[in-house]
């Protein structure tokens, strides 16, 4: 790739807020006519969004997209498709209830354009006259993707497009990508896996917390993405790990929860851990390998394919929440309003779980609810001055109300999925002390965190899951983000070697 | 490998569940006919002319509601926009010749498209869900019909009647379901077969998807409900050709029963399937099942509760049908 190839596409100062949320601050993105131009971040590090910027989905808040030395606005995808730019968007665009056919005359695509690249997709045998709600969902982004090569993108931009491919169909996107840029084209490349990003893309475009923190080549610059994906504040933020307060705990002879080769569907494959009273396992992964399957299973959401989950050295058999609840296992998810009743006060919030126990004692109940309530709320340092609702409590007060209800409820394993999303630093520290502090007093808990720093702040030991299985273990004292990164994104894992062709 | 594992898996199995939703309703109509045949051996050309009568106007405003329904929205205001054209055409075509009559049709059925499109503008501006808007938009034509025409009365050529009433071609062919026929076909049919009408589908079934294929789901939906408002329109015009009179509070039996209609004929109520055939037949049915008990000398009170269990049985087994397809 020459220095002087010309360019296609220029993204300058690009920002974008969704409410008090920001997605982007200041994106900067040069494409070049051409090249495979791969664009990498974090999880919420503005990727998807630029995308949509790009794409003409909804508006910029500030900043240029620039198209061929013109400045470009566009108000729909369709109008993007009109000047050449196209996007496969992580969620396929296809409408659920229309045949294949009726989905490309809806976007005026004509069908033998699409035949012909599904063909070189290997897909022809699809029918076109199905819904696309009966087709799975990587036959769905292949046929997408068909969509958007026929009508003959200059931009072709692939939003994490192989994240739910099988090896043998992401080998045919790759190929497609590669016979792309031979014809002249370009396109930018969204995928959390370092190898495949390695094997394919000419440049990379990095993004950290909407901001866009570099560009390089990305021959043999694996340390290098890692490193500027990561930050120097985070690297600063790792900096005092907790002492494990439960040092003192004897090892159990039955780990408190214990998984024997769980397996879900393509999302989970042969997972075993321990997880022993006292201690705090940390769970580390990036979006979409494996992480919510993995809870909603040892949570009775979901029934797992194959495998055993034992808690306290009994084998279970989880049909439904409540049997996880009996069993001891309760869930403390990211979305604290799923947990909670925001209408009705910390009180009824924290009684709620324990209600069973105390409605056995029928007269005195009152008086025992109150005690116990209050002992949590107490433990639990929860501010008190909104106690009346709790949709009135902070994001981190809420979690709190979440965990106190399990605590009056005598429960001993915490399941923790990303229960310090959205949550300022200090209460973090308040719940993660929290956390440490149950474990002391004898509780297990499993910690899935989408803030890779926090793992060794707050866990006694790490697992990474890369595209469903443990592609790492490690104790937190080594657990620093630069060896979880690599790990999450498959690149330490001895499970599975992407093949650059 | 991994693709034609995946396309076997999916082939062949959906053929059961597909085809009982797609010809559950012709299939139900055909039994209540038969059955109807069995109640009342003398079930003749006046049966069939007075179910057509009785019929049209509900499955104009199945018709109505089953569009906007698969565009993705609801329209709660239909009985009282049929009410609007049946009480305009009685007042305004009382002393009119016939071909001044034709004239104020169109006229009547042009200002439908316009009641139902500001339907459609109010939710895309407003924003406010679909079920408030058009429920407020009902009230507002509700008493619209009433500042019209405030007691029933009025009426029109009978020349002009005879367009809806009679029974030209022949007596087992009433006018009435050629008027249905036509005005499906000639409204419809079109915009259904074209991507316009994908584009109705589309943004019922998934908005995103539909923006992202180049649609605009604000536009559908204001032609959905401009569409729903022509079919009231003739709905209401047809009500005063079948009664011969305006009446301001006839619409309110309407507005549920053209949503029972669109259930019972296989209209998802979250948007982009099904057909407007189904909900046409629903109305029919609908209008036999009144009629049929009649026959069998059940009290109308009876009636209503063999009616309602009837629409949740058909219901439950439509429900039945898409789980197992879910499934498959």
């Amino acid at each position: 790739m020459s220095a002087q190839a010309k360019l296609l596409l220029r993204v300058t100062g690009v920002a974008k807020r969704f409410g008090s949320v920001i997605a982007l601050r200041a994106a900067e993105l040069e494409l070049r006519a051409g090249e495979i131009h791969a664009l990498m971040g974090a999880n919420g590090a503005g990727k998807s969004t630029l995308v949509k910027v790009i794409t003409g989905e909804f508006p910029a808040d500030a900043g240029e997209v620039t198209l061929a030395g013109n400045v470009t606005v566009f108000r729909s995808p369709a109008e993007a498709r009109r000047a050449g730019i196209v996007s496969v968007y992580q969620d396929p665009a296809l409408v659920p209830d229309l045949t294949i056919a009726q989905n490309m005359r809806l976007a005026r695509v004509p069908l033998d354009a699409v035949r012909a690249t599904m063909r070189e997709l290997g897909i022809e045998r699809l029918d076109l006259s199905r819904r696309a709600r009966e087709i799975d969902y990587p036959h769905l982004r292949l046929i997408d993707l068909s969509r958007a090569l026929a009508s003959k993108p200059r931009i072709l931009i692939l939003d994490e497009i192989t994240a739910a491919l099988p090896a043998d169909l992401s080998e045919r996107v790759f190929a497609a990508v590669r016979e792309w840029r031979r014809r002249g084209h370009s396109v930018i490349f969204i995928s959390h896996r370092m190898a495949e990003v390695a094997a394919l893309a000419d440049r990379a475009t990095i993004l950290r917390d909407g901001v866009t923190v570099g560009v390089t080549a990305t021959r043999d610059a694996e340390d290098k993405i890692v490193n500027m994906m990561l930050g120097a504040e985070v690297a600063k933020a790792a900096a005092a790990p907790q002492p494990r307060a439960s040092a003192g705990i004897a090892p159990q002879a039955a780990p408190a929860l214990e998984l024997r080769g769980l397996t879900y569907g393509h999302a989970l494959s042969g997972v075993s851990f321990r997880l022993g009273a006292g201690e705090i396992l940390g769970i580390a992964a990036l979006e979409g390998q494996g992480q919510q399957e993995l809870f909603d299973c040892i949570a009775g959401v979901r029934r797992a394919n194959s495998g055993e989950i034992l808690a306290n050295g009994r084998a279970l058999e989880l049909r439904h929440p409540a049997d996880a609840i009996r069993a001891g296992l309760v869930l403390v998810p990211a979305n604290r309003l799923h947990a909670l009743l925001p209408q009705r006060s910390i009180r009824e919030n924290v009684a709620l779980s324990s209600l069973g126990t105390l409605g056995a004692w029928g007269p005195i109940a009152m008086r025992a609810e109150r005690k116990r309530v209050e002992s949590a709320v107490e433990r639990l340092q929860i501010d008190k001055r909104a106690s009346s609702e709790v949709r009135r409590l902070s994001g981190g007060n809420q979690q709190k109300v979440v965990i106190a209800r399990w605590l009056a409820a005598e429960f001993r394993t915490l399941l923790c999925f990303d229960p310090t999303r959205g949550i300022d630093i200090g209460t973090k520290r308040q719940i993660y002390a929290l956390l440490r502090e149950v474990a002391g007093q004898g509780a297990a808990v499993l910690l899935f965190t989408s803030e890779l720093p926090e793992i060794r702040l707050a866990c006694d030991r790490a697992i990474v899951l890369f595209a469903g299985r443990i592609s790492g273990e490690m104790p937190a004292s080594e657990a620093d983000e630069a060896r979880l990164l690599r790990a999450a994104h498959g690149l330490a894992a001895p499970v599975r070697a992407e093949a650059p062709v | 490998m991994g693709a034609v594992h995946i396309l076997r898996r999916n082939g062949g199995s959906r053929s059961f569940s597909h085809h009982l939703r797609a010809a559950g309703m012709p299939l139900l109509f055909l039994a209540s006919i038969l059955a109807t045949l069995a109640i009342h051996r003398n079930f003749g050309a006046f049966d069939v002319q007075s179910l057509a009568l009785g019929a049209l106007p509900l499955a104009m405003a199945a018709t109505a509601q089953a569009i906007v329904v698969i565009s993705g929205g609801i329209d709660l205001s239909v009985g009282s926009m049929i009410a609007v054209s049946n009480v305009l055409s009685a007042s305004l075509m009382q002393h009119a010749s016939f071909r001044q009559s034709l004239g104020l049709a169109v006229l009547i059925i042009g200002l439908g498209a316009v009641q139902g499109a500001i339907n459609g503008i109010l939710i895309i501006l407003s924003r406010i869900p679909d079920i408030v808007v058009t429920l407020t938009t009902g009230f507002i034509w509700g008493g619209v019909a009433l500042l019209v025409l405030e007691r029933p009365g009025g009426g029109a050529p009978s020349d002009f009647l005879e367009i809806g009433a009679g029974a030209d071609l022949s007596p087992f062919l009433p006018n009435a379901l050629l008027l249905l026929i036509v005005a499906v076909a000639v409204i419809w049919l079109p915009i259904r077969s074209s991507r316009l009408g994908l584009s109705l589908y589309a943004s019922g079934s998934d908005s995103v998807a539909a923006f992202r294929s180049g649609v605009d789901p604000r536009l559908a939906r204001i032609l959905a409900y401009g569409l729903g408002g022509i079919f009231c329109a003739v709905g209401g015009v047809s009500l005063t050709m079948t009664t011969g009179i305006g009446a301001p509070l006839a619409g309110a039996y309407y507005t549920l029963s053209s949503v029972a209609a669109v259930v019972i004929g296989g209209v998802s109520l979250n948007g982009g399937r099904g057909g407007v055939l189904g909900p046409i037949l629903a109305a029919l049915l609908l209008t036999l099942l009144p009629m049929d008990l009649i026959f069998l000398n059940i009290d109308p009170n009876y009636g209503q509760v063999i009616q309602g269990t009837l629409i949740v049985l058909v219901v439950m087994v439509g429900g039945f049908a898409a789980f197992l397809q879910g499934r498959s």
